[in-house]
This record gives structure tokens, C-alpha cells and sequence, in this order.
């Protein structure tokens, strides 16, 4: 895990709208034999399937957030079957974006999707998804906005730390569009007609469950325990765990997991300190884990961070993932009138990257990230702006 | 195994200790390198090793063990190795029938009252074979990680309780090593980690623990490994000795400077 992030942020303090998100790395399916492209026919298991890549360095799948810029500030790209955790920040609004990229991603893939809410029937969270930009639109409008972007950048030359200065421009174009990694308009809908194509599952817990009544105490809340048992049956059921081989192509499954650990699912570890299911929450995540670790997929989950009371869970719940970031929004904080935060939304903290199967990461050397929703983007650039103030 | 961390600890895989507990601590950072060391470490050794790995799955211990040098695969074939993939395992444990025993059998339970079954489990692994000859050097019981026994629903004592039991057997009667990983949660204010971590810095002859940077990251040294060699059992006027060092962790090994001199800072 990365040691602590830049000055300035309190990445654990309670008034922060921060909104956490991580991923676990699941798979367990590895290359044998020499490293080749992939048309082995002799036991090679890293099957080329659509919308990922092999990663060169660790034998993993890899698949994309949805964002490219945050594919790449995860260690270049995001390796199949995580878990994808992320804090909602307050107000519940940019978050949100990250959890429908991911989607939408699987969708424009061809990724079967699998959407779990206590909140939210699935089938609508499904017509919020975003349309993704097609190649030459999607240059237009880039090119546009960092135009009106580059503008006063160049005029503040000098109030930029030097060590800000030097540092690359993290902003991402699609320079190249490429089957991995997409860009969306945020303000456009999906298609109808991609959304009919494509292959998914709801579970909308208000439907799932029964009377409370009729359930045995278990270890884990009726809610949880159930959405466990969803997940494992389309995993078993669409052969994602490698049972039936022979069957059919072998795609991703892409699970989205929304508020996880609010009250709607039947936890009460967002409404008091000490609570009775205080375990609840941590084990289903590491026998989610386990599922994932054992199949071909990719997990985003939110959470609402912000409500838990006891910290530390939260830490023991990022021990759990394995990637986290932060999301932390301006929106009613002191920094939404801070002069040096008025081209932004908020800050993204990457808080965890994994090690999978690797002694190292690919840690991204920038820490001092921030967001903007423009028009239609959502763009990660580095902070530009010093850390300490200067006397004008 | 990394040579440069065996030459500060003043070990090689021909001489290691026996009968000690040694315990791994990450503070803001991620320890699990040392992990990879010790069980590379005493793979290399001839040891005979049982891994209670809750954290990852077996693959990915066995790629990186590859780049140090050892194959779980094969050590596990040959019985030097004996696994226990929590991971793997969980979702079938959870969901079976009640009767049944297995090590993480406390999965199922709500408020699971002690870890005996994992306790037989490691028992039955690390015993003597009885054929007589000795075919490998001494047991070593090597878990990642107990901290993550709490997230399950164990209790804080109930985990020292475990930890009595195996170092009772491990490295009292069969004069072999432990070695165990711990999560220090530091601000988080984790109650039952932090009487579990103390619980076992008593009982630890060597603490490993790795800190995080104080001032933020820094991509040449990613953080400080302090050792603190104890004696446990004697009551001894002085003090035990310590030595910080920092760390780059590379590709397949990791290298170790004092403070300060880190080659990209010189």
C-alpha cells in the first residue's frame, strides 16, 4: 500500500466528502508455458477475450475502468476480477459516474453485467448509463475543451510550483481510440439499442427478499447473504468460474454493487458505532472476494464511507480490496469557494493500488489529482496549484 | 528470499533459528513482501512449511515465489508444502452443511468462539512424519494474515489463543518457527487489532514492521523497515536491539539502505 498521500488532504478526516473506491484482484487463471501471444494452442488459459488485455507483467487480465485516465493512474489498467470499491462522496454525485463508466464499459464491451442496488431497480440504473463518444466526435469535443483549458494555464505560469510545472500533463486524450477503454458523454444516455444487446442481471434487494420472518440468524445479513447467493449462481450458471468449458466464448462478468453496507441493505454499520452486525459487512466482502478470486470478473462496489461511525471498519474493509480511491467533492465544502479549487469538482486520492502477483505496483508518481465533470468529460488532471500558500 | 534482508537479519536458510515467533507489522503500507521473503526463505531452507493463506490465492504466492526462486507447486507436490487457500475455499465452507469440520469452519458460525479446527489443522500439517527419517528441517507455520481473522468475526483472544496454541506446539514441542502478519490500523482506532498486535509484540522474539514514509510517498524509497530483536521469555535489563532501515521494493528483490541513503538521493 502506498504511504500516505500529499499534503494538504486529509484523506481520514470525518468532514471530508470523500468518496473511496477499490478493487480486488481476483483471478487465478495464469499462462503456462512460454509467454507468447496468445495463439497457443498447448495449455495456454489466457484466452483473448473482448474488452481486455494481458498484462505483460503479471500474467493477469486486464480490463478498463471505464475512464481510461483512471486506468491509468491505477497502475495503467485495471486487472480483472477486483474488487472496486469506492466511498460515495456526500452528496452522492460523482461517484455515481465512476460506478455507471464501469458499466457502461462492460456494456460497450460486451461484458455481461450483473447490477445489485437496495436503492435503485437496476433496470433504470441501466438507462442512466452514459453513451460513449464515438472516435472522431470524441476528438472534437477533447479538443475543444482543452483548448478553452490551455488558456489561463499559460497566463499563471509563474504562480505554479516549479515541481508542478515539470510534472506531465495527466490529462488524457483518445489519441489512439482503441477497443480498450472507452470515453462517454456524460450528458447523453445510452442507446436503447446497445442496452437491448446486452447481457445482464438485476438484483434489487426490495424484490429479493423475503419476510424477515422466515429467516434463520446468520452470520451475515439477510440482504448480503442473498446477493451472495445471486452472484454465485450466475457465476456457476454462465460457466464465469470455468465450469463448462466447452460451452461458449468466455466473456467478463461485471458486477456492480451499489451502497453497499446503508441501511437498506438491512446493516446498521452506518447507524450506530458498536454494532451487532459489526462483521457482517467485512465477511461478506471476503467471501465476495473469494468468488471473484475463483471466476473471470470485475467488481465495483460503493459505499457510503462517510455514514459508518466506526473507522475501523473502513480500515478493515480496504484491507479487504484491492484497490481504493478517493473521491472527494468541493460541492458545500469551504474548497468550492477556494480560488485555487474554481476549475475543479474535487480530488481524487488513490488511497490503495494491489500487488497481484507482483512484488511491486505501478504506482503513478502524481498524487495531487483532481477532477472536473466538464461539459460532457470527466477529466482527471494534477492539481496545478501550490500547496502552500503564496504572499502576492 | 532477498539476500540483502537475510544479511541484516543475520540469517542464511542453512542456519536459521528454531523455536522462534516472528512477526510482521505494516503500518500505511503494504508489508506482504516480507511475506513472499519468509516463505521463499524457508522453502529454500528445506523447511517444512504450512501456509495459512487467508488474503491471497495460492497463484499469486506462487508467481511471485517463482521470481525468488522457489516453486509452490512443486514444494507442495512433494509435500514440503502444505496450503490452505482461504479464498478458495470460503464459499464452500460457509455454505456446507453445519456437520462438517474444516479449518474455517468458523465461517459459518455467527460469533465464532474459538479456532481450534484451524489450530488441528496446522497440528496435523507440521507433525512429524512417522516414518522416522527426518526428511525436512523444521516446521514452520507462516500466516497472511491475522488481522483478517478479526474482519471474520473472530475475537481479538481468541486469535492470541490460536497463536498460543501453535507457538506451544510449533515452536515449543517441535522446535520449529512461526511467522505471522498483522495489519497495524495506526489512526483508525481498530481495538481488537491493536490488543491482537500488542498481545503478539510480548510474545514476538523478532518484530518486523514497515512503516509508510512520514512525509508522503516518494517513489525511490517506499518505505522503512524497522527490526526489533526481543527476548520474550527473559526478563532482561537490556534493551532489545533495533535497527530502521528503508526500502525499495523492485521487480524481484528488495533493496535495503539506512535512512537517508537511498541511491537515488546520493
Amino acid at each position: 500500500m502506498a504511504a500516505a498521500a500529499t499534503c494538504g488532504t486529509g484523506a481520514g478526516s470525518t468532514a471530508s466528502m470523500a468518496s473511496e473506491a477499490s478493487k480486488s484482484n481476483v483471478t487465478s487463471f495464469q499462462r503456462r508455458g512460454p509467454r507468447a501471444s496468445g495463439t497457443d494452442s498447448g495449455g495456454t488459459r489466457l484466452v483473448s477475450i473482448a474488452g481486455t488485455r494481458p498484462s505483460v507483467r503479471n500474467g493477469q487480465l486486464l480490463v478498463s475502468t471505464g475512464l481510461p485516465a483512471l486506468d491509468q493512474l491505477l497502475g495503467r489498467i485495471l486487472t480483472v476480477i477486483f474488487f472496486f470499491f469506492t466511498e460515495e462522496d456526500k452528496y452522492n454525485i460523482y461517484s455515481p459516474l465512476l460506478f455507471k463508466y464501469f458499466l457502461a464499459e462492460g456494456i460497450i464491451s460486451g461484458h455481461t453485467l450483473l447490477i445489485a442496488s437496495a436503492k435503485e431497480d437496476p433496470a433504470d440504473i441501466l438507462q442512466e448509463l452514459p453513451a460513449p463518444l464515438l472516435d472522431d466526435n470524441c476528438k472534437k469535443e477533447l479538443d475543444k475543451d482543452v483548448y478553452n483549458h490551455k488558456t489561463p494555464e499559460s497566463n499563471v505560469k509563474m504562480k505554479i510550483a516549479w515541481r508542478y510545472q515539470l510534472s506531465p500533463k495527466m490529462e488524457i486524450g483518445p489519441v489512439s481510440p482503441s477497443r480498450f477503454g472507452h470515453y462517454y458523454d456524460a450528458s447523453k444516455r445510452i442507446p436503447q439499442e446497445l442496452i437491448e444487446a446486452s447481457k445482464w442481471h438485476g438484483f434489487f434487494l426490495p424484490e429479493k427478499i423475503s419476510s424477515p420472518l422466515k429467516v434463520e440468524p446468520c452470520s451475515l445479513t439477510h440482504g448480503y447473504l442473498k446477493l451472495l447467493q445471486f452472484i454465485q449462481n450466475i457465476i456457476y450458471e454462465e460457466g464465469f468460474d470455468g465450469s463448462n468449458p466447452q460451452k461458449k466464448q468466455k466473456n467478463i462478468l461485471r458486477i456492480g454493487i451499489q451502497n453497499l453496507g446503508s441501511p437498506l441493505w438491512g446493516d446498521d454499520v452506518c447507524c450506530t458505532e458498536t454494532c451487532d452486525n459489526s462483521h457482517s459487512l467485512t465477511k461478506f466482502l471476503y467471501l465476495l472476494r473469494g468468488l471473484l478470486r475463483t471466476s473471470l470478473s470485475a467488481c465495483i462496489i460503493t459505499m457510503p464511507t462517510h455514514l459508518i461511525q466506526n473507522k475501523a471498519i473502513i480500515a478493515r474493509v480496504t484491507n479487504l480490496s484491492d484497490t481504493v480511491v478517493g473521491l472527494e467533492s468541493f460541492i458545500g465544502s469551504e474548497r468550492e469557494t477556494n480560488p485555487l479549487y474554481k476549475d475543479y469538482h474535487g480530488l481524487i486520492h488513490i488511497r490503495q493500488i494491489p500487488r497481484l502477483n507482483n512484488l511491486i505496483c505501478d504506482e503513478s508518481d502524481v498524487k495531487d489529482l483532481a477532477f472536473k465533470l466538464k461539459r460532457k468529460l470527466f477529466t482527471i488532471e494534477v492539481r496545478e496549484f501550490l500547496c502552500f500558500s503564496l504572499q502576492s | 528470499m532477498f539476500p540483502e534482508l537475510n544479511n541484516l537479519l543475520n540469517i542464511t536458510p542453512d542456519r536459521a533459528e528454531q523455536g522462534k515467533l516472528t512477526l510482521l507489522c505494516d503500518a500505511k503500507t503494504d508489508g506482504s513482501f516480507l511475506v513472499h521473503h519468509f516463505l521463499s526463505f524457508y522453502l529454500k531452507a528445506n523447511c517444512k512449511v504450512c501456509f495459512v493463506a487467508l488474503i491471497q490465492s495460492f497463484s499469486h504466492y506462487n508467481i511471485v515465489g517463482q521470481k525468488l526462486g522457489v516453486s509452490l507447486t512443486l514444494a507442495r507436490e512433494r509435500g514440503q508444502l502444505v496450503f490452505l487457500e482461504g479464498l478458495k475455499s470460503s464459499m464452500d465452507v460457509f455454505f456446507q452443511a453445519n456437520e462438517e469440520p474444516h479449518p474455517l469452519q468458523f465461517l459459518r458460525e455467527a460469533n465464532p468462539g474459538n479456532l481450534q479446527p484451524l489450530f488441528e489443522f496446522v497440528r496435523e500439517a507440521l507433525k512429524p512424519v512417522d516414518n522416522g527419517e527426518a526428511v525436512w528441517k523444521c516446521p514452520v507455520l507462516l500466516v497472511d494474515d491475522l488481522s483478517l481473522l478479526l474482519s471474520l468475526g473472530v475475537g481479538a483472544v481468541a486469535v492470541l489463543d490460536f497463536v498460543h496454541y501453535c507457538r506451544a506446539t510449533v515452536c515449543w514441542e517441535l522446535k520449529g518457527n512461526m511467522v505471522v502478519l498483522v495489519h497495524d490500523s495506526g489512526d483508525a482506532k481498530d481495538e481488537e487489532n491493536d490488543i491482537l498486535l500488542n498481545g503478539l509484540s510480548h510474545q514476538s522474539h523478532l518484530i518486523l514492521r514497515t512503516e509508510g514514509l512520514a512525509t508522503g510517498f516518494c517513489r525511490d524509497v517506499h518505505g522503512q523497515l524497522r527490526i526489533l530483536w526481543r527476548r520474550p521469555s527473559q526478563p532482561t535489563a537490556q534493551r532489545d536491539r533495533s535497527l530502521t532501515y528503508q526500502y525499495k521494493i523492485q521487480d524481484k528483490s528488495v533493496s535495503f539502505f539506512a535512512k537517508g541513503m537511498s541511491p537515488a538521493v546520493l
